[in-house]
């Protein structure tokens, strides 16, 4: 099943993430149930809220549904994304493994859908001088491939300061991933907030340590 | 028949009667112009409504009938049409929440929430080759009914037969919604199997209120 499949790809990057696989029929075929739905909404929901990523036609039509039957402070708490199933199922988990809110946790599957996940837009116009930068070369022989990129985005997000690489939100794991970065190509790991420096050394360092791969 | 709760439980298990003589027409009709589960998916979720419907309390009133048909066709038909029929039943269930004995305004007011509710639900508009199709000819009939001072009996039969003229027009139709928008062109020339479904349920309701 594709959501069961998401859900085992998803944890290798969030382990700790609360995720539950929702996909297919009451009988284990291709399509939707009501039953596994709302199910997979009570079990994800520790009162801190729910993202509910659905991909096409039924699976749409149930979690709206679904949503209609909920307590209404129950529904309050709940999100349906729009976004591309995996790619923000994935950035989803890992915005929730690192402890992000409801709404930066629906942000994340929703820079899947091809919208700039920065949180302002003025900033993106006129970046603000770098006041800390470094470059590191990676080493390691697939670069920053999804799971290297799930954990230099959870690094990231593990600091209040905001720092950037090549110019993308380091904390965004679709951002990041977005630069294809392969061995051989430098990063550019720059924090323009005067509490910068930890996160950009112990960012550079993460990348050069080659993430423990050849 | 009065439209109380008797009536209500007599028109779902004439629908689930319906379904289960036109599953084959349905599936046929689906396998043109979608996935061909469109009768199983009822029958099977009309099967699943008649087998419990006994189990309601003796003092269930209509909405409490159709808010039970609402729940169950959910968790059984699957698909689309399971979240859309459901929904109908259950907004219009709610139109009519406490009414012991539909009136021409209540059954009205409850054929208008159920369309309402798959119109919110489906996001389709007339025209768009889908349930709306037969459900708001139905709705407008009935409307029309109504302020014309026929009687609740009337008022569904105008809806019925509005439903099946609605479904007939769907087969010129290009489809903009669910699988079948997927065909374009090759959607024209078959009748929507949604609206074939809604026009027997319709059906079966008059049929169902002029028997004594």
């Amino acid at each position: 099943m594709i959501a069961e499949g998401l859900v085992d790809l998803a944890r290798q990057m969030a382990p700790h993430a609360r995720m539950i696989a929702a996909g297919g029929t009451d009988d284990g075929q291709i399509g939707t149930s009501f039953a596994k739905v709302v199910g997979g909404i009570e079990q994800a929901d520790l009162g801190e809220g729910v993202v509910l990523l659905c991909d096409l036609g039924s699976a749409i039509l149930t979690s709206e549904t679904a949503l209609d039957f909920l307590d209404d402070d129950v529904r309050s708490r709940v999100r349906i994304v729009d976004a591309p199933l995996v790619e923000g199922g994935v950035a989803a988990a890992v915005a929730a493994e690192v402890g992000g809110d409801l709404e930066s946790v629906v942000r994340a599957a929703r820079s899947a859908a091809g919208a700039e996940p920065a949180p302002s837009t003025n900033a993106a116009e006129s970046p603000p001088p770098s006041l800390v930068t470094r470059t590191v070369t990676l080493v390691n022989k697939d670069g920053l491939h999804a799971r290297p990129a799930a954990d230099f985005a959870k690094l990231a997000s593990t600091f209040t300061a905001r720092v950037t690489v090549n110019g993308k939100d380091a904390s965004s794991l679709l951002a990041v991933m977005s630069l294809g970065l392969t061995r051989g190509m430098t990063a550019q790991i720059s924090s323009a907030d005067p509490d910068g420096a930890a996160a950009v050394a112990a960012l550079g360092d993460l990348l050069e340590s080659g993430f423990g791969e050849e | 028949m009065n439209l109380n709760a008797t009536w209500a439980k007599a028109w779902i298990r004439s629908s689930a009667q319906v379904m289960s003589e036109h599953r084959v027409e349905l599936i046929d009709l689906d396998r043109e112009i979608g996935d061909g589960d469109h009768g199983e998916n009822m029958d099977r979720g009309f099967q699943a409504v008649l087998h419990k419907l006994d189990d309601l309390p003796p003092e269930a009133g209509p909405g409490d009938v159709f808010k039970f048909v609402a729940t169950t066709l959910i968790s059984t038909v699957g698909g689309a049409a399971g979240p859309l029929y459901g929904t109908a039943f259950l907004k219009g269930a709610v139109a009519i929440s406490g009414t012991i004995e539909l009136d021409g305004p209540a059954l009205v007011a409850f054929l208008r929430a159920a369309r309402d509710g798959i119109v919110l639900r489906g996001k389709a508009e007339s025209g768009d080759k889908t349930m709306v199709d037969a459900w708001t000819p139905a709705v407008d009939a009935a409307e029309a009914a109504l302020a014309g001072g026929a009687d609740d009996r009337a008022i569904l039969s105008a809806a019925a037969d509005a439903a099946e003229a609605g479904a007939l027009a769907t087969e010129p139709l290009i489809a903009r919604k669910g699988r079948a928008s997927y065909l374009g062109e090759r959607a024209i020339g078959h009748r929507d199997p949604g609206a074939q479904s809604s026009a027997l349920l319709l059906r079966a309701a008059a049929a169902t209120a002029t028997t004594a």
